[in-house]
């Protein structure tokens, strides 16, 4: 398994090599040691190719990853799978602000919790953080779902569109067109799914889904105290 | 018998109809004025200062004899693969979307044919674009709809878009009229929808954010892309400096009379300064840091011609963009859709209600049978030639200054007519060696 010592190894000369793994479709396996809080560590991975992080990132770990699998062995710093396509990113300790913003596809696998900002204008990504999540999480979430096995901070899915929700502890509050909507099947069914997925411990049944409630969708002046 | 003489009626300057009338339209919709392009009301503008032309201290080039060069290399800084326009005149983003398919190709085609850049807009990249774009700038927006790492390897340049000039601290705005199926595919939105574009990006704040994320960009690219970074213009000293400490190659500066496809009347008249004010702290900020001529200034905002190119040039921008004037060009606004113009309670040059979608040009629009009207053909052709005239008419001031390269165009061929053109160019006042600030001694 070839490794990637960042103590030798320079940020452009890791992310080259990983490209180029990618690229190769043989579905390597990476190691990358000592990134010591590095910025941007293998972004924009365009292929199969399996990359293990041995302690925590900085800002933008895995960003824009498609197809690949990251599995970070600490925590991360904001913007972890910012912009995910496809692939699976896993962080076994805590992520920092805008866990998975923007992101179209994939699974963003968060194993303690998330800060503020978790799923911002995500776009058909699925996370699952098996801790909590800070405020402001999933604002302007338009597709994709979020399952938190803890507790939301304050304006949970404020301006929301289509991503679904679903928490297991408390919420803070919820924000503005963001409601609390019944659990069908289908809805159990697909959050069973993610659990097993995510290798959660946790019964669907437990969880509460928050879903849009459509009133912001076209300008309304009647609204504009929730703006 | 001779009746007493009345008392014309008087209206009041500070109540105009045109106030009256948005007054009452306030009142009867509950809903501020929403409308597309930019800032309508008059500002000091480059129609305020002239070039001096040569003189007994300096000779001109002959014209059509001597050569003056129009190149431009922009994304020298840091990209492996700058761009290389023949022109100093790009192409102003502007989403698909608010755009239709076929004005997005006549821009593209348009562009290429006159050796230059186009650049995408909010709501991600197009075939159509791609396809008839030899150069292409792909936008890095806070809405980030329709960002796909795959765009962004097949695009030419990257352009983090931090503020706009018709709006600086807002976001974007499509009403629902345009979010047909195909837009809002792309966007990962629901059909027809009104579409609020978030003002700030969702996994950044500030410039150190920044530089991390141009970082993260490079990354992913390979370092081979010029980055850009688009700033509306608020504070274009700091801006500016604070976009070259973040790591770009490009900075693109847009004043107050910069397009946007739709806000509100008051954004686009109310915040943000003219563009003429804002070049002048740009290019000091540039020079401050050694990094004049080494990071690219492209300004626009109100460009229409050649002149205006030459005198944004002779300030210190590296080149300049235009949206509105291309719109015009492809046919945006023409005469020959008057009685349609009529119909929607406007006239030809005046429309701009281009966020519902019912524009006659078929430029503005997603509605299919008015998308037709526009042949991206002839359309682009039209945009060349307009682009080729701009550069001309470039080269033909720049002749006349003994410039033989439009780069070379400098503050001291220019005067201004007015004292706030002075003040804002820093050129001195029409027959005197002074302008507002200017140091005495």
């Amino acid at each position: 398994m070839p490794v990637l010592d960042m103590l030798t190894t320079e940020l452009r000369d890791v992310n080259a090599a990983l490209h180029t793994a990618a690229r190769g479709q043989a579905n390597e396996a990476y190691v990358i040691e000592n990134p010591r809080g590095a910025h941007a560590i293998a972004v924009g991975l365009d292929g199969p190719v399996s990359v293990t992080v041995k302690g925590s990132t900085g800002y933008y770990c895995a960003g824009m990853n498609k197809t690949a699998t990251v599995h970070v062995q600490g925590s991360v710093g904001p913007g972890v799978a910012e912009n995910m396509m496809s692939g699976e990113v896993i962080v076994d300790g805590d992520a920092s602000q805008y866990a998975g913003a923007t992101g179209h596809g994939g699974l963003l696998n968060i194993r303690g919790n998330a800060s503020s900002r978790c799923g911002i204008s995500m776009k058909g990504i699925d996370i699952v953080v098996h801790g909590s999540i800070g405020h402001m999480s999933a604002f302007m979430a338009q597709k994709g779902n979020l399952v938190v096995l803890g507790d939301a901070g304050e304006a949970l899915g404020d301006s929301l569109y289509e991503a679904r929700l679903f928490v297991r502890g408390t919420v803070k509050s919820l924000g503005a067109d963001c409601v609390e909507k019944a659990m069908r099947p289908e809805h159990t069914a697909l959050l069973a799914d993610l659990l097993k997925r995510a290798g959660a411990d946790a019964r669907p049944e437990e969880f509460r889904r928050y879903g849009s409630a459509r009133q912001l969708y076209h300008f309304n002046i009647d609204n504009a105290d929730q703006y | 018998m001779d009746k007493t003489p009345a008392t014309e009626p008087r209206q009041s300057w500070t109540f105009s109809r045109e106030v009256n009338a948005e007054i009452r339209r306030a009142a009867a919709t509950g809903i501020y004025d929403i409308r597309g392009g930019g800032a309508k009301r008059r500002v000091p503008h480059f129609d305020d200062l002239l070039f001096l032309g040569a003189s007994i201290s300096r000779y001109p080039l002959e014209g059509y004899r001597e050569k003056c060069e129009t190149g431009v290399t922009l994304g020298t800084r840091y990209a492996k693969n700058p761009i290389e326009l023949k022109i100093p005149v790009t192409i102003a983003g502007m989403s698909f979307g608010s755009l239709s398919g076929p004005a997005k190709e006549a821009l593209g085609r348009g562009a290429t044919m006159a050796g230059t850049s186009t650049t995408t807009g909010d709501g991600g990249m197009t075939e159509e674009e791609r396809g008839h774009s030899e150069k292409l700038v792909y936008q890095y927006l806070p809405s980030r709809y329709g960002m796909n790492p795959d765009d962004l390897r097949r695009a030419d340049a990257i352009e983090v878009v931090v503020g706009q000039g018709a709006k600086p601290g807002g976001g974007g705005m499509l009403l629902g009229q345009k979010i047909t199926e195909r837009v809002a595919g792309m966007r990962d939105l629901p059909v027809g929808i009104d579409q609020r574009s978030a003002c700030r990006h969702p996994d950044w704040t500030g410039p150190d954010d920044l530089e991390i994320k141009i970082l993260e960009l490079r990354e992913i690219t390979g370092w081979e892309k010029p980055i850009y970074v688009k700033i509306g213009g608020a504070r274009p000293y700091y801006d500016t400096a604070l976009a070259v400490k973040a790591g770009a190659d490009v900075v693109v500066l847009d004043g107050m009379q910069g397009g946007t496809a739709a806000t509100q009347d008051v954004f686009i008249e109310h915040v943000g300064q003219p563009t003429l004010a804002c070049i002048r702290p740009a290019v000091k900020a540039l020079q401050d840091l050694g990094m004049h001529r080494e990071v690219q200034l492209v300004v626009s905002g109100g460009i229409r011609s050649g002149a205006d190119m030459a005198k944004a040039l002779a300030l210190g921008a590296d080149a300049v963009s235009i949206g509105t004037a291309a719109l015009i060009a492809l046919g945006d606004n023409d005469p020959r859709y008057e009685a349609e113009y009529n119909a929607l309670g406007t006239t030809a040059g005046a429309y701009d209600d281009w966020h519902e979608g019912r524009d006659p040009a078929g430029i503005t629009t997603q509605d299919p049978e008015l998308m037709k009207r526009l042949d991206p053909e002839a359309a682009g052709r039209r945009l060349r030639n307009f682009l080729n005239v701009m550069t001309l008419e470039c080269q033909t001031i720049a002749r006349a200054c003994g410039k033989s390269h439009v780069h070379n165009l400098e503050p001291e061929d220019l005067c201004a007519l007015t004292m706030e053109a002075a003040a804002m160019a820093q050129v001195p006042l029409a027959g005197t060696d002074w302008w507002p600030g200017k140091a005495q001694f």
